[in-house]
């Protein structure tokens, strides 16, 4: 059974220090933000660092693979069940996202999934993942 | 420079319904406002400075002040969600301390059983990368839980204890929205509402309101009431800081209770009570743990057995019934956490719930949402 989003996404809102991370989702790239000074990566990307306050941050793809840190499946409200998780990427910064194409009762701690964008109702697509195929 | 001693609770009151249909939400305040300075034993002209938080209708304090008639020489409106009241009576007390005011108003109101609610869904930075996620504070305090269960193996039965703790005292609270005694199968039996979060592990929704009076202690010797001094307080924000480290079994008041009970010169082992914000059971159990009643990892096992259970167990908490069943006014527990804190160091909780002796309390809040940003206080209370 499983738990493929069906309700409506709302379209994320770009601003000008994130366009770039949504233009490269429309291309179907995971991006996150890496710092020139201390050599950190982060996201949600910001065009300073959070750890040492530097600008110099640029844009690097990731892989778009990773494991789940945590993860709670809504059962009750509208368009239910879907698994609200956490995706620690390959990288290292973690990703609040869905697990979608899954069967939540078996999915867990630990599990390696990787990217999936999902299309937004007149947006540009959003960073869901869904298990790696064994 | 120490708030210590410098300022002292002289009223406290909470509405006394859990559905108001009949008072518009800025009259719902006046109301909780009027019930605090009678409480105190101060009128209305004694105010000199007023506190409020993003369930104030309007900008910010001023608002308020204009609609409450107050002549006011403090504001502060900081706004971190339900602990925000926790804050307003630290910043009040510092204020104090400073001399900026001597008697200060905090209040709380709000109908999201009698009026559209409108859920801050705030514009934050990050919005942008979460709001499609589908998160709520149901599944994000999930997650917490999913990982704490991970690490450490606690398990739904230990969480269950704690509702089953609230529903133990609720029952004395003729107020409360839920007094059944529940068992801990009553609790893993009800439906899953986020996994692993079962509909009795979540708190109830109900209108209400409160407020607070803080004065200096010059004023708060010249009243009648019982002497509440602030010995300590402390505050902190965590988020999941740009992906890295992110720790859902650790809330901010990892940080915010180390400063106050060094600020009260206390430890968690001479807390006769203790006020825990109560969103969800899991709130609860990260909080003891980083207040420190226990390790980190040992809060199922100190849960267990009635052991927040007022009268037999080693730390009784939320003795009106807390947020899991007496009420959680406009979706914010912090200023209800303070008030029966205050109760239980004035002697006047519900007599069965009443902890003897009891001279010194602690009060934790989590405001935002846990899993994503979330910011802690931390109060030490003492009666003198
Ligand atoms: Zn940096």
């Amino acid at each position: 059974m499983a738990a493929v989003p069906s309700r409506p996404l709302p379209a994320p809102q770009p601003s000008v220090e994130t366009q770039p991370f949504w233009d490269a989702a429309a291309e179907g790239r995971l991006t996150i933000k890496r710092c020139g000074s201390c050599n950190e990566p982060h996201y949600p990307p910001r065009g300073r660092c959070p750890f040492c306050f530097s600008d110099a941050t640029t844009w690097e793809n990731s892989k778009g693979e990773g494991a789940i840190y945590s993860l709670s499946t809504m059962r009750r409200g509208p368009n239910t069940p879907y698994v609200l998780a956490y995706v620690t990427l390959d990288e290292g910064p973690a990703v609040m996202t869905n697990i979608i194409d899954c069967d939540p009762d078996t999915l867990a701690i630990g599990d390696r999934v990787e990217v999936a964008f999902t299309p937004t109702e007149g947006g540009p697509p959003v960073p869901f993942f869904k298990p790696v195929a064994r | 420079m120490t708030i210590r001693n410098k300022a002292y609770i002289a009223g406290a009151w909470e509405h006394p319904l859990r559905v108001i249909p009949d008072l518009s939400t800025p009259e719902l305040h006046a109301t909780c406002a009027a019930g605090a300075l009678a409480d105190a034993g101060l009128s209305h002209s004694d105010v000199d400075g007023y506190f409020c938080a993003g369930d104030a209708p309007g900008n910010g304090a001023t608002n308020m002040v204009d609609y409450l008639g107050l002549k006011v020489k403090h504001l502060d409106s900081t706004e971190t969600g339900g602990s925000s009241y926790i804050i307003h009576v630290a910043h009040a007390a510092a204020a104090i301390a400073a001399g900026k005011c001597s008697v200060a108003l905090i209040t709380l109101a709000g109908r999201p059983k009698s009026e559209r609610f409108n859920a801050f869904r705030g514009g934050g930075p990050d919005e942008q990368f979460e709001w499609w996620t589908g998160y709520s504070t149901s599944n994000a305090y999930g997650m917490c839980a999913a990982r704490h269960m991970h690490e450490y193996g606690t398990t739904s039965e230990q969480l269950a204890w704690i509702k089953v703790a609230a529903s133990h005292h609720a029952q004395h609270n003729p107020n409360a929205m839920l007094r059944d005694v529940v068992t801990v199968e009553d609790v893993v039996n009800s439906p899953m509402i986020a996994d692993p979060l079962h509909r009795l592990d979540c708190c109830v929704v109900s209108d209400g309101g409160g407020a607070l009076v803080v004065v200096s202690p010059e004023i708060a010797r010249s009243l009648s009431r019982p002497l509440v001094a602030v010995r300590g307080a402390g505050e902190a924000v965590q988020g999941h800081g740009g992906g890295r480290g992110l720790d859902l079994t650790v809330t901010a008041t990892s940080q915010s209770a180390p400063r106050a009970f060094a600020e009260a010169g206390v430890t968690p082992a001479d807390v006769k009570y203790a006020s825990i914000y109560d969103s969800f059971t899991i709130t609860v159990l990260l909080q003891l743990e980083d207040m420190g009643f226990c390790a980190k990892g040992e809060g199922g096992r100190f849960v267990a057995d009635g052991n927040l259970i007022a009268g037999t167990g080693r730390l009784p908490f939320n003795t009106d019934g807390g947020g899991l069943c007496n009420n959680h006014p406009t979706n914010r527990g912090g200023i209800t956490k303070v008030i029966e804190a205050v109760r239980q160091l004035r002697g006047e909780a519900n007599a069965p719930v009443q902890v003897p002796d009891c001279d010194l309390a602690a009060v934790n809040g989590i405001g935002g949402i846990l899993g994503l940003r979330h910011a802690a206080a931390t109060l030490v209370l003492e009666r003198q």
